[in-house]
């Protein structure tokens, strides 16, 4: 199925969850917040969550920046 | 400096110098010069992790989210409804619901949009975050901002990255007077004078990035500027002498031949 993560289109495995995902990218879900289609999920949900065709996730992090980051 | 600890919503910090992390050459670089300043409070901003590329090292390997207060900025927004999606995506990749919030107004002075700052502050505060405001250095906007609900209020200085210290000391002095909530000078400190001033005039704390991480020695300026701010914040808790036009002698004139 085709997503966007980070405004990047990939193709993964039908059903894929939320947490297998960050697992694929090696991605540290306690440091991470994910938005699916615009609705933050909270951690707990991560496993239970599985993707769907068409879906836009964002994955944040924290990065340096003090007041603006060029 | 004992039993002088700057108290927000709750929260005690040791050290009135904070840092942003941005503009080091590394994150080692980014973490000795935290460690030079005292800091104990520490601004991130929020963005897209890098998918393509996951040799990056993350931020908090070197600032230990336990030891510091990570306070993450909402820099880079320049309408409400981003600067609330960021403030929300930050509470849910961190640990609190502290939020520096920025709503900017202008891409060349990057100055504060007061008028979206302020909407979007009492969507968050509805929402439980404890909003710190980066905004201009208007008492009236900060009146409103502590009226609405922020435990602190962050005037900047000068514009972002300028340089150019207090711009407008007598508007800082009435923010001061008539805010009773914690004061932040955020923004537009050069140099360790600058620092000084802001806390020699009562702010609470200083906050600051480019001054340090773009001076030709970032380790040894945080350390200038850890002094500074002791040391202004020593100078308004023991009160300065008035400013005289003539000269008053020192030594007695008993005794003189």
């Amino acid at each position: 199925m085709q997503v966007q993560i980070n405004g990047e289109q990939r193709t993964l495995a039908t059903g894929l969850t939320v947490a297998k995902l960050l697992q694929e990218l090696d991605i540290r879900p306690d440091r991470v917040a994910v938005e699916l289609n615009l609705a933050i999920l909270d951690r707990s949900e991560f496993d239970g969550r599985s993707l769907q065709e068409g879906d836009r996730i964002e994955i944040i992090s924290f990065i340096g920046g003090g007041q603006r980051v060029r | 400096m004992t039993n002088d600890r700057l108290t927000i919503a709750g929260r005690e910090f040791k050290s009135r110098l904070w840092v942003g992390t941005g503009k080091y050459k590394d994150f080692a670089e980014t973490r000795r010069a935290i460690e030079a300043s005292g800091a104990d409070v520490v601004t991130v901003a929020v963005r897209r992790v890098n998918i393509t590329d996951r040799s990056k090292e993350n931020l908090l390997d070197y600032i230990d989210p336990k030891k510091y207060t990570i306070l993450p900025n909402t820099a880079g927004c320049y309408t409400v409804e981003d600067a609330v999606r960021y403030s929300r995506l930050a509470r849910a990749a961190g640990v609190s619901d502290l939020v520096k919030l920025e709503v900017i107004g202008d891409e060349k002075t990057l100055f504060p949009d007061t008028a979206g700052l302020i909407e979007a502050a009492k969507i968050l505060i509805k929402e439980g975050f404890i909003v710190l405001p980066y905004t201009n250095d208007d008492p009236i906007v900060a009146k409103k901002l502590v009226d609405i609900g922020c435990p602190a209020v962050m005037p900047l200085a000068a514009p972002i990255g300028s340089g150019l210290g207090i711009r407008n000391p007598y508007n800082l002095k009435i923010i001061l007077e008539t805010v009773k909530v914690p004061i932040i000078v955020d923004a537009g400190v050069g140099t360790a004078s600058d620092a000084a001033l802001a806390m020699e005039y009562g702010a609470d704390a200083v906050l600051m990035n480019t001054a340090i991480a773009g001076a030709k020695d970032p380790i040894m300026m945080a350390e200038a500027m850890k002094y500074a701010v002791d040391a202004g914040r020593l100078a308004y808790r023991a009160g300065r002498i008035p400013r005289k036009l003539y000269a008053t002698a020192s030594s007695p004139i008993e005794g003189m031949l």
